[in-house]
């Protein structure tokens, strides 16, 4: 057998496939002006001068995406065959672990696609065909990656409850309006604030946060499934967060007047995207049984480490600084998983997942990651839930809470350095008072008044009679839930289930 | 903008399994001080100034041709811009 010596030549380097295949294949129109081909990419008032400078740094091309995105499904479904086949959910590390991913689930791949919506109509609406061919791209990502999220997480729908009714808990229940609200923000914006909004703040500042712990988590805990999906998914939020630093320089190089406008933007986005997945920072500190790492963890590397000492850096060569409210951010560190997770104990009657008090391998988890604010939590909220349920009860809060007007989370959030202390912030518009859980969420409000007045806070629609009716079964019937979606998880079905399926206890009928 | 920023770290998250061991064996000795951590399932790669990853070395490692393509399918996350990515190399850096 012969060897050639040499490996057979290409006809054309990468930089020029990928400059024939998608720059070149561009061409001005003659019929027809520019704006009435393009006509979403002005009243934003971001100035362009040359479209053919945004590039795409992956330099992919149709035949090479095609490629590698098919070769990434065929490794995933590889593995949800095996771990079907396998009955895999029985690996888990707990029953009460699926709770994680109830709320991924719920949460998390209808707005993939709403992503890939947005991101269709960029790869139409975009001026440049570099821009647009990326965004082609992560339109088709987004549809992708929602798919195998409903398609993996279907099959633990089979054995575990609060997974069946996620399309219309979206729509419905009230921690669901957190993430349907942030997207749905980002969608009813312009293109270059969609850009700021997911391409970069979303995806290039905060996704790590979202993913890659969590993933590592979901491998640190049996859930093989998820952690495929998860990094598969990953590997094309790498060309995301390409596409969302790419916007932004190039936005930042196209005009100098285009800077206020995307320092606001992502002032904005910032904290828009970081009250949304403090949600993960709840679930990663106290719903997963094995942890890889706490949220304040996560949070300093991911965040502080990568993008302040890092990003922030380079980006101030344009006059970027870091985002307005970044500083409150750093100092929740400490204790946004115990506010966050204690709202979710206090209301999971009213919701598709269940909750339970940490345990005590849990406690001594959060008492090492944790040293100085786990114990004022638990003294003040925990060591009393724990009263109660020694007396044969279980704490639910029989009230409605009162939701920020821009994050839509319950006011659980505290004033800076008095972490017990709840921060309420108001603005009147037009004689309405708002409210807001910190000075962030205020900002955001006051800037654009005529969009979050138009707000569908959950907790509001359920006092004006759009839910049901007035009672907690009214509106649990109207949200489509059913026994055991959510509540305590000691006694629940799942967790009775689980020690059924391993022998512990005999399941009760 | 010839002034030289002060150098800071940029890095890489890949999944670890059996098919990234040659790219992360080569990145492990194309790369002088990288800092390499261990989660489940992944691996981070960390370095000061810029990292680098070579067609030629994963190939060597690897026994057969690899494109610079390909590292999409090993990639979990990174910090840094991609300044450079061509058929024979992958250059990861802050710009500015």
């Amino acid at each position: 057998m012969t060897v050639p010596a040499q490996k057979p030549v290409r006809k054309l380097s990468m930089k020029q496939r990928y400059s024939a295949l998608t720059h070149d294949l561009d061409w001005t129109p003659t019929y027809v002006t520019e704006e009435e081909i393009f006509p979403y990419t002005t009243f934003e008032g971001i100035k362009v001068h040359d479209w053919s400078k945004w590039e795409d740094p992956f330099r992919l091309t149709v035949e090479a995406y095609n490629k590698y995105q098919s070769e990434k499904d065929r490794r995933l479904y590889a593995v949800l065959d095996g771990f079907a086949q396998s009955q895999g959910q029985l690996g888990l590390t707990d029953a009460s672990y699926m709770n994680a991913m109830k709320i991924f689930l719920q949460g998390i791949p209808i707005h993939e696609y709403d992503a890939h919506r947005n991101f269709s109509y960029l790869a139409r609406y975009a001026n440049g065909p570099g821009a647009r061919f990326a965004a082609l791209c992560q339109s088709m990502d987004e549809l992708r990656h929602a798919q195998t999220e409903i398609h993996t997480l279907s099959h633990y729908n089979k054995y575990f409850d609060g997974m069946h009714d996620w399309h219309k808990w979206s729509d419905r229940v009230w921690y669901l309006s957190v993430p349907k609200s942030f997207f749905e923000d980002a969608m009813t914006a312009g293109p270059f604030e969609w850009l700021i909004a997911i391409g970069f703040s979303f995806e290039y500042l905060l996704t790590n946060l979202l993913f890659v712990p969590f993933m590592s988590g979901a491998a640190f805990n049996g859930d093989l499934p998820t952690m495929t999906f998860g990094f598969s998914a990953q590997s094309d939020e790498s060309r995301h967060m390409t596409l969302g630093l790419e916007a932004i320089k190039f936005m930042l190089e196209q005009d100098e007047d285009n800077l206020p406008i995307v320092q606001a933007w992502l002032d904005k986005w910032f904290w828009r995207g970081y009250r949304l997945i403090s949600l993960v920072a709840g679930m990663m500190d106290y719903m997963l049984p094995k942890r890889v790492m706490s949220w304040k963890e996560a949070f300093e590397l991911y965040f502080e480490e990568q993008m302040l000492n890092g990003l922030f850096k380079d980006l101030a060569y344009y006059g970027i600084t870091p985002p307005r409210h970044v500083q409150w951010a750093i100092d929740e560190k400490e204790i946004l998983s115990h506010q966050v997770y204690w709202v979710l104990y206090q209301y999971s009657h009213a919701a598709a997942f269940t909750t339970t008090i940490p345990n005590e391998a849990d406690q001594a988890w959060l008492q090492e990651a944790y040293p100085e604010t786990w114990p004022v939590f638990k003294e003040a909220v925990w060591d009393k839930a724990q009263r109660v349920q020694d007396a044969g009860g279980r704490y639910f809060n029989p009230g409605l809470p009162q939701l920020c007007t821009v994050c839509q989370i319950p006011m659980g959030f505290t004033e800076p350095g008095d972490p017990l202390t709840q921060c309420q912030r108001q603005s009147v518009y037009e004689g309405e008072r708002y409210d807001f859980c910190s000075d962030g969420c205020q900002w955001i409000f006051d800037r654009e008044p005529t969009k979050y007045r138009q707000s569908w806070l959950p907790v509001h629609q359920i006092f004006q009679g759009n839910c049901g009716g007035p009672t907690l079964p009214d509106v649990a019937a109207w949200y489509g839930l059913q026994p055991g979606d959510g509540g305590e998880y000691l006694g629940s079905p799942d967790h009775q289930n689980w020690l059924a399926w391993h022998g512990q206890a005999p399941k009760e009928d | 903008m010839s002034v030289a920023a002060e150098p800071r770290p940029v890095g890489v998250d890949l999944q670890e399994n059996e098919e990234n061991r040659a790219l992360v064996e080569a990145i492990e000795a194309d790369n002088d001080d990288l800092n390499i951590r261990h989660m489940p399932g992944m691996i981070r790669l960390t370095k000061t100034g810029q990292l680098v990853i070579n067609q030629a070395s994963v190939e060597a490692r690897l026994g057969r041709p690899w494109e610079t393509h390909e590292f999409q399918l090993a990639i979990i996350s990174y910090f840094g811009e991609f300044v450079e990515w061509d058929d024979d190399q992958i250059v990861i850096a802050w710009k500015h």
